[in-house]
């Protein structure tokens, strides 16, 4: 028996602690909104936090998840349901064309935000370069990234 | 193809409603139930649809059902307004991110003159009965639904028109529509269409050619810039892609198929499969021999899918490869070397005096171009959930053919079509991969086998190695220039593949009226195909995304030995305004080739200094009746580290229904072209695809990505899509660009095979 704190509710999750937190996170606890690409940290669909930093759930044995704190896209937005910045520009420069990696990509951005509140396109591109999009919305995920981080500072929030 | 096809028409489609409801009430529940414990049944179960029955000319019969659907108004099957305002628009195709599911509503919405902000969108069911076409493939869903839509909207506008002036006394001809209401003009009276649901349901629905169409001017929703309608969802992690269905009791299940297509399973070590943690069951396929549906394989049936994967993993198969591919790439490779000097096989086109155009010219260019195969890798791998009981199957798939699918699985099960549903689920990326169903007839049968409900999924690696492959090929070229500086002569022997001796592999094909064939006088192509098993099929912009590559870099080829500049050379290879195909209104038309053309030039500064060491390219391609120009902007430093700046688009589709969605179509299919271009190929060797994740299949990654800007000719023709006549231009204009950065040439894809580096 697994004890998994994913988006501040404890888990008790009856499965083998080599199982990768992905699988976990969609077949166990019906979080589907964290996605399988490649299975092996190339692609980026699994982003998740750890601790706030990002890490890639398909590779990531759901044992070294005991007594961390766990956020999936489904965690982003605030208790009462308002939207992470990320997740308001994201729909306002409609980035998403399939959209199946889209929470992979806002969970590595919100956490490149964590990071760095004012990032430049470079820095941009060095921390999201791990995340592939087939349908190729780099453009607008740039675009939407420099929104978010300009409302943000204007805001005077700390993500 | 016109789309008043009087089958899909709002009005007719009401009667098939009604049959079409009837039959599914048998299909999907085993007792006889009665229209109205459907209705009821379908509105608990939620995911399901509740379409609203229209009978007597009228939707108020519904109401007569006693359903809670009463005083709904359902003029057809893609709308429902509620008492409360709020207008629920069914989208009827498949969602693969080419953005229909909200291109669709919004025409619709446009014809009803809907507030945006009142229209909710849910996919609609499959019954092509009803809808017509339900398919994302070709770049035809707009071109296709597009009258269908509009005049769905505006039964419904015209209807709600008639309540209104009933109820005030008026004649209908005085009142008018804005943002979900109806106003008669000069008392100012209005009313929300919700208030009206109940009487416009009373009234006889027009027929849906009496219906006055919104004149382009007054457009006030279409050619905005709209955010996509599953936006929210995705952004916050909502269940929608086909990965992400869940049915009570659900097992899970993963299939081996051998690696080099037509393998047969020799024997398989089931019974330690049987033995791991979580596996319920382990079993053969012998499957169909159809490579659309069921090949041989193992199927293992598990808890979870990561116990599925696991077992597969200690899966050990000993398979029999008497029938299977023994391709090899390399080796085609080297044969096609060897043909390029030799005349082609088989003359497909010999028109004019080639070979005196040849004798005659000021210059000519002889030059040998390759592309390789390639795999769609949609970021979402296959996957599909089947539930096979009592004699039939309910499928949830993310599929660009649902309809096909639905045959392709009774096919394999040998069951009636009748006996199949099937559920459109949001789809993780299509690229034309999944125009092909044989992962929903591997569910199906895996779920007939064990008597459960199954979610097949594949890995990453499955996918990679069971694609129906982009076909790779061979173009050795001869081209002139006569002492004028004009194209005189172009000769192609194109070497391709063929499994059959007799026709090229799906896709891998030269057709007739390929550019620039309607366009020089003297124009003769020559085909010889080599033996070829493993299956290839359409991949965005078929044929196009690699014949643009080769024809529109060696037009340019030409350009430079005749020292002209490409534009000029360009617009003189169009020559006079006419359509290339009389009569054909999605054949090229050369005044929207050169409008598009220009504006590209126009907005990318052509002919303006650059910094040193830039260069621009210009290409031209047509495809999938779309008019569209590029122009690259790129530097390569001395390690052929290669930098795409920046790409300006030009395109002519018609009216853009939304611009936003046109735009990101346009940004992707650079993205996705200079993606393919760059890095990616599959190879094969004795019969296997060597890439199999992408560490080896190197999509472009952000760092990558060029500016990019979308521009539009918004003319009067007929709207089309813009899913893939974006692509083909892209990977030709770049390697003009770096011809026109290095003076080097680029004929071989992708370029990481010349050197190139990002």
């Amino acid at each position: 028996m697994l004890r998994l704190n994913v988006n501040g509710t404890e888990h008790a999750v009856d499965v083998d602690g080599s199982t990768p937190l992905l699988w976990v996170l969609r077949d166990n606890l019906g979080l589907v909104g964290t996605k399988f690409g490649c299975g092996k940290s190339f692609c980026g669909a699994c982003t998740v936090h750890l601790n706030g930093n990002p890490v890639r759930s398909c590779s990531l044995a759901a044992s070294r998840g005991v007594g961390q704190k766990i956020t999936t896209i489904e965690g982003l937005a605030g208790e009462d349901g308002t939207l992470h910045p990320l997740q308001d520009v994201w729909i306002e420069h409609d980035v998403p064309q399939c959209g199946y990696c889209q929470a992979g990509q806002i969970m590595a951005a919100a956490s490149l935000l964590k990071r760095n509140p004012m990032p430049s396109d470079a820095d941009i591109d060095t921390a999201m370069q791990g995340n592939l999009c087939r349908c190729g919305t780099y453009i607008r995920i740039r675009q939407a990234i420099h929104a978010a981080a300009k409302r943000l500072t204007d805001k005077g929030e700390v993500t | 193809m016109k789309g008043n096809d009087p089958r899909f028409s709002p009005n007719t489609s009401l009667r098939e409603v009604v049959r079409a409801i009837e039959a599914d009430s048998q299909t999907t529940t085993a007792s006889d139930l009665s229209r109205r414990s459907f209705l009821k049944l379908s509105g608990v179960a939620g995911g399901g649809l509740v379409l609203a029955l229209c009978l007597g000319g009228t939707s108020r019969a519904l109401t007569a059902a006693g359903s809670p659907l009463t005083t709904e108004f359902v003029p057809n099957a893609f709308i429902r307004v509620s008492p409360d305002g709020s207008i629920l628009i069914y989208s009827k195709g498949p969602e693969i991110g080419q953005g229909i599911k909200t291109a669709f509503p919004m025409i619709i919405a446009e014809e009803l003159d809907a507030d945006w902000s009142d229209v909710r969108v849910e996919q609609a069911p499959i019954n092509t009965a009803v809808y017509g076409r339900q398919k994302a493939g070709g770049s035809r869903s707009i071109a296709m639904s597009w009258d269908q839509l509009r005049r769905a909207g505006a039964v419904a506008r015209s209807m709600l028109i008639s309540a209104a002036a009933e109820r005030w006394g008026v004649p209908a001809a005085e009142c008018t529509t804005e943002d979900s209401m109806v106003i008669h003009r000069s008392s100012g009276r209005r009313l929300n269409y919700g208030e009206l649901a109940d009487e416009a349901a009373a009234l006889p629905v027009p027929a849906d050619d009496s219906v006055t169409l919104k004149e382009r001017k007054d457009y006030k929703l279409l050619g905005k810039r709209v955010s996509g309608v599953d936006n929210y969802k995705l952004v916050t992690g909502q269940a929608l892609f086909g990965i992400d269905q869940d049915v009570p009791g659900m097992l899970y299940a993963a299939y081996e198929k051998c690696p080099a297509t037509g393998g047969r399973v020799r024997a398989a070590n089931l019974d330690a499969i049987r033995s791991l943690p979580g596996v319920k069951d382990a079993f053969v396929l012998e499957g169909n021999g159809l490579t659309t549906e069921l090949m041989p394989g193992v199927a293992i049936v598990a808890s979870s899918t990561w116990a599925a994967f696991d077992a597969k993993r200690q899966l050990r198969v000993t398979w029999d490869e008497t029938d299977a591919s023994k391709d090899s790439w390399s080796s085609a490779v080297s044969r096609a070397r060897e043909l390029a000097a030799e005349p082609g096989e088989d003359v497909l086109i010999d028109k004019g005096e080639v070979d005196h155009a040849f004798a005659s010219a000021a210059a000519t260019v002889e030059a040998f171009y390759t592309y390789p195969f390639v795999s769609h890798a949609p970021l979402e791998p296959q996957n599909c959930t089947a539930w096979y009981r009592d004699g039939g199957v309910e499928i949830w798939a993310p599929t660009q053919t649902p309809d096909s699918g639905i045959g392709n699985v009774a096919h394999t099960l040998g069951i009636d079509r009748d006996r199949i549903t099937l559920h459109q689920t949001r789809v993780g990326g299509g690229f034309g991969r999944r125009l092909i169903n044989d992962y929903m007839c591997e569910a199906a049968a895996i779920s007939e086998h064990v008597g459960a409900p199954v979610k097949l999924q594949w890995t990453r690696e499955d996918d990679m190695a069971h694609d129906f492959y982009r076909p790779g090929g061979f173009h050795s070229l001869k081209g002139s220039v006569d002492a004028a500086g004009k194209l005189s002569g172009w000769q192609d022997h194109f070497i391709t593949f063929s499994e059959d001796g007799q026709t090229p592999i799906s896709r891998g094909d030269l057709p007739d009226t390929e550019f620039p064939a309607l366009l020089v006088a003297n124009y003769r192509t020559t085909q010889t195909m080599l033996p070829w098993t493993t299956p290839s099929g359409p991949w965005r912009a078929p044929r196009s995304n690699a014949l643009a590559f080769v024809i529109q870099s060696f037009l340019h080829e030409l350009a430079v030995a005749a020292g002209r500049d490409h534009l000029e050379f360009l617009l003189e290879v169009m020559g006079a305004p006419r359509w290339l195909e009389p009569g054909n209104d999605r054949s090229l038309n050369t005044a929207r080739a050169a409008s598009v053309i220009k504006l590209a030039a126009e907005k990318a500064g052509w002919g303006k200094p650059l910094p040193a060491g830039r260069g621009r390219g210009l290409a031209f391609h047509f495809s999938h009746a779309g008019h569209f120009a590029e122009v690259a902007e790129v530097s390569v430093d001395r390690n052929k580290t290669l930098t795409v700046h920046r790409v300006t688009v030009a395109g002519d589709i018609g009216p853009i229904v939304n611009m936003s969605g046109a735009e990101n179509q346009c940004e992707g299919a650079v993205i996705d072209g200079l993606s393919t271009m760059l890095g990616l190929e599959v190879t094969m060797e004795q019969g296997r695809v060597q890439e199999s994740n992408f560490d080896q299949y190197p999509l472009l990654s952000i760092d990558a990505a060029p500016q990019v800007q979308a521009h539009f000719i918004q003319s009067d023709f007929p709207p089309t899509g813009v899913g893939e006549p974006a692509l083909p231009p892209l990977a030709p204009a770049v390697c003009n660009a770096i011809f026109a950065a290095t003076g080097y040439r680029a004929r071989t894809l992708p370029l990481s095979r010349e050197g190139f580096r990002t």
